[in-house]
């Protein structure tokens, strides 16, 4: 029982950062129809850009307050991994939309490649680590088999992975913007008639889903506190398998979906075997992709002649 | 100043010039910047170089200035060609096919009389033999890919089955290459159907995830799987190839000895050399072949159109599933040479980045083009072997400059400029393997990809 809250405490806080990740890939695919697989090198190169600036900041700056680093971190991290994706968009996929279907697919590969390889030229092989910030815990249950905690940072990322998704969802729902995207990712065409600006839309929908990936990266640092340039691909694919799972396309799915796996990781490493749980999350993509392509909440797939 | 009608504008060129630097100083700003490296306590600490700011700025502006000024050429009436152009088709193909033939089965000699034995032992296994293992894989994946349209991302899957395959049989059962080689094919066409079978229903980006996952699954058995496959550690000591039972070795009975040459290891290597020449050589043969059957024809209509296709009565699965079955025999062939040639087979030679680089090959020459394919295979793979021989740029850049890191981001910026300048490849001319009165080459303007 206190092996399971634990592993419950656990998947929750995997699972978050696997959403914020999720969205990304459901907003690009809802929009333009594209699995962007540069995504996961996207946040890799964020929780690069956060461990710089946290350097930075405590080094250089002389920050000493743990809390307005972690504020200017996150700021700075979601403005320049944002700058990135807008470019990464303007340049690899922007002319790519009336191409062959596998066009921009293939050169998102080229992208993720190309991500991959300039953080690891340009800040080397060698995993990075920060000491443990946020680490002390609470306990929650004593005197049984185990304890369980709860440490401060797992609440941290739960509580701000919860406020920027009403955020987020605030901006979807309620203002012009939002309406914009949810009317290109309808009917682009028609969209455009009605004198929405379709290019800059897309480009928005980047911009947020690479700063939802910029917070998932600098969570990622708190939780793990370790990165390397590799470290893009494993997370991106568990963070699409997410999006699946919930129906891509559908925001809220991509959240669920994010959850489930989580939870399915941590569990599956417990109770299982740990060798093994990458397989489950590839596993759990295709069976997903092959029995029910249109995942938990999403819409099926209508083919048209 | 340009003459004429056509205004060259630099003013608006150098104002989009300043942007993009603008830009490419905030690309630059964190990542660029400050290097974190570990002192000697194992703290990391920041390492300042605003110069690697100054070269994007600078790298960002020129991109930026002279592809603006590339746009504003004049524009030519667009002419898209119809039907023909009445050039005979493969014009370019008849002259290279037999002299390039002709040159690599050459190869080895001219290497042996230019560079004396030692030297070509070098030109032979690094350049002669790693291209034509990468020729071969990228004509397999083409099959898959450039035929019948279906973007495989775990084709290194079947490139480790087979590989696996001769190293176990091989160490376990004591079989030889020449009866492990057709085994490696069997089983890896047998995984091609086994893993075919549920995924060829789905089509584009998704089938393209699924196979992605089914790759990496198979790397992950085979990486922690250790009763059979050691893991991480690999399987050493796999048994060399033999020249039809002499073995390449110097002693009484080695293959020196028994024609009565001086003994040295540049036998083994050509003989490795013709040996995947030959494969590689098979695999175009079968699938030049296999284009003009029916079976060719519907992978490539396969290709253009999936519903036409179904509307017209083919099985599409069964059609699917032969061309990725075809694609995983060429690459289990290829992956029981890997697994001769190395002595060693690890988990870690068959991972993403692998399959990524043999789709580069086919996307970079071409999808469908044999004779692209072939050339993308030698400027990737013969680039990257070169990159392993500036040791003199050490001496411009500093000690700590290593060439070869350079090599998959060089893939990775090629894919993506492949696909926005020319997205069918450098050879996109479509030849038809049905004509009517004259044979003639179609130019990829008319030829209209559907959704697949």
């Amino acid at each position: 029982m206190e092996l399971f809250l634990q592993q419950l405490i656990n998947g929750v806080t995997l699972g978050s950062i696997y959403g914020l990740i999720a969205i990304g890939y459901t907003m690009v695919f809802g929009i333009i129809g594209m699995v962007n697989f540069a995504h996961g090198d996207v946040f890799m190169l964020s929780a690069f850009i956060a461990l710089i600036v946290f350097l930075a900041l405590t080094q250089i700056a002389g920050v000493t307050s743990l809390a307005f680093a972690f504020v200017a971190v996150l700021v700075v991290a979601m403005a320049f991994t944002a700058l990135w994706n807008w470019m990464i968009e303007r340049l690899a996929y922007r002319r790519l939309r009336g191409s062959f279907r596998l066009a921009p697919l293939i050169s998102a590969i080229g992208m993720s490649i190309f991500l991959a390889n300039l953080v690891y030229v340009v800040q080397g092989p060698r995993n990075k680590s920060i000491p443990p910030q946020f680490s002390d815990s609470i306990k929650l249950t004593s005197g049984g088999a185990y304890d369980v905690t709860l440490a401060y940072k797992q609440i941290l990322i739960v509580v701000v992975t919860v406020v920027l998704l009403a955020a987020f969802w605030f901006l979807v729902q309620k203002t012009s913007l939002g309406r914009a995207q949810r009317a290109c990712e309808q009917d682009a065409k028609m969209a455009a008639l009605l004198g929405v600006d379709v290019d800059r839309t897309i480009s928005l929908t980047f911009v947020i889903g690479a700063a939802l990936a910029a917070v998932a990266g600098v969570l990622y640092m708190i939780n793990y506190g370790v990165v390397n340039s590799a470290d893009g691909f494993i997370p991106g694919v568990k963070a699409f398998t997410a999006a699946v799972l919930g129906g891509i396309g559908s925001l809220p799915g991509a959240v669920i979906g994010g959850l489930l796996i989580g939870l399915i990781e941590v569990f599956w490493a417990n109770y299982f075997s740990s060798d093994y749980k990458d397989v489950a999350a590839f596993s759990i993509l295709a069976i997903t992709l092959i029995f029910m392509p249109s995942g938990l909440l999403g819409r099926p797939e209508v083919e048209k002649v | 100043m340009a003459e004429g009608d056509a205004k060259i504008d630099f003013a608006a060129a150098l104002v989009a010039g300043l942007k993009a630097a603008l830009v490419s100083a905030g690309l630059a700003f964190p990542i660029l910047v400050w290097r974190a490296e570990q002192d000697f306590s194992n703290q990391l600490v920041l390492q300042s170089r605003w110069s690697w700011m100054l070269y994007a700025v600078v790298i960002g502006f020129f991109a930026r200035f002279l592809s603006h000024l590339y746009e504003q050429r004049p524009k030519r009436e667009k002419t898209v060609r119809t039907a023909a152009s009445d050039a005979p088709p493969g014009r370019l193909a008849a002259y290279l096919v037999p002299f390039g033939i002709a040159a690599l089965i050459a190869f080895p000699f001219v290497a042996l009389a230019l560079a004396g034995p030692a030297g070509a032992q070098k030109w032979i296994d690094n350049y002669g033999i790693q291209i034509l293992i990468y020729v071969m894989l990228a004509w397999g994946l083409n099959i898959v890919v450039g035929l019948a349209g279906l973007l495989d991302l775990g084709y290194v899957a079947f490139y480790a089955v087979g590989a696996y395959a001769y190293a176990l049989l091989s160490t376990h059962f004591g079989l030889s290459f020449w009866i492990c080689l057709p085994l490696a094919g069997i089983l890896a066409a047998f995984w091609g159907i086994l893993l075919g079978f549920p995924v060829l229903r789905l089509r584009g980006d998704y089938l393209a995830i699924v196979t992605l996952a089914f790759g990496e699954i198979i790397r992950l058995v085979l990486l922690n799987w250790t009763d059979v496959t050691k893991g991480d550690a690999g399987i050493s000591s796999i048994p060399a190839v033999t020249f039809f039972g002499i073995p390449f070795k110097p002693g009484a009975n080695g293959f020196a000895a028994t024609f009565g040459l001086s003994p040295s290891p540049i036998y083994r290597a050509i003989f490795l050399f013709y040996l995947i020449l030959a494969l590689a050589l098979v695999t175009n043969w079968v699938t030049i072949r296999l284009r003009r059957l029916p079976i060719g024809r519907a992978w490539e209509a396969l290709r253009e159109d999936e519903i036409a296709c179904r509307a017209l009565g083919l099985d599409t699965t069964k059609v699917k599933l032969t061309a990725f079955s075809l694609g995983a025999m060429f690459g289990g062939f290829a992956g029981s040479f890997f697994a001769v040639r190395q002595g060693f087979v690890s988990p870690s030679s068959f991972n993403f980045i692998e399959s990524a680089t043999i789709l580069a090959i086919v996307v970079l020459g071409g999808r469908g083009s044999q004779i692209g394919t072939a050339i993308a295979a030698v400027a990737i793979i013969g680039v990257s072997e070169i990159l392993r021989e500036l040791d003199f740029l050490k001496q411009i850049f500093g000690e700590d400059f290593d060439p070869t890191q350079y090599r998959m981001l060089l893939v990775g910026v090629a894919m993506v400029i492949m696909m926005n300048w020319k997205p069918r490849g450098l050879v996109s001319t479509r030849e038809p393997t049905l004509f009517l009165g004259k044979k003639r080459t179609y130019s990829a303007d008319v030829v209209q990809e559907g959704r697949g």
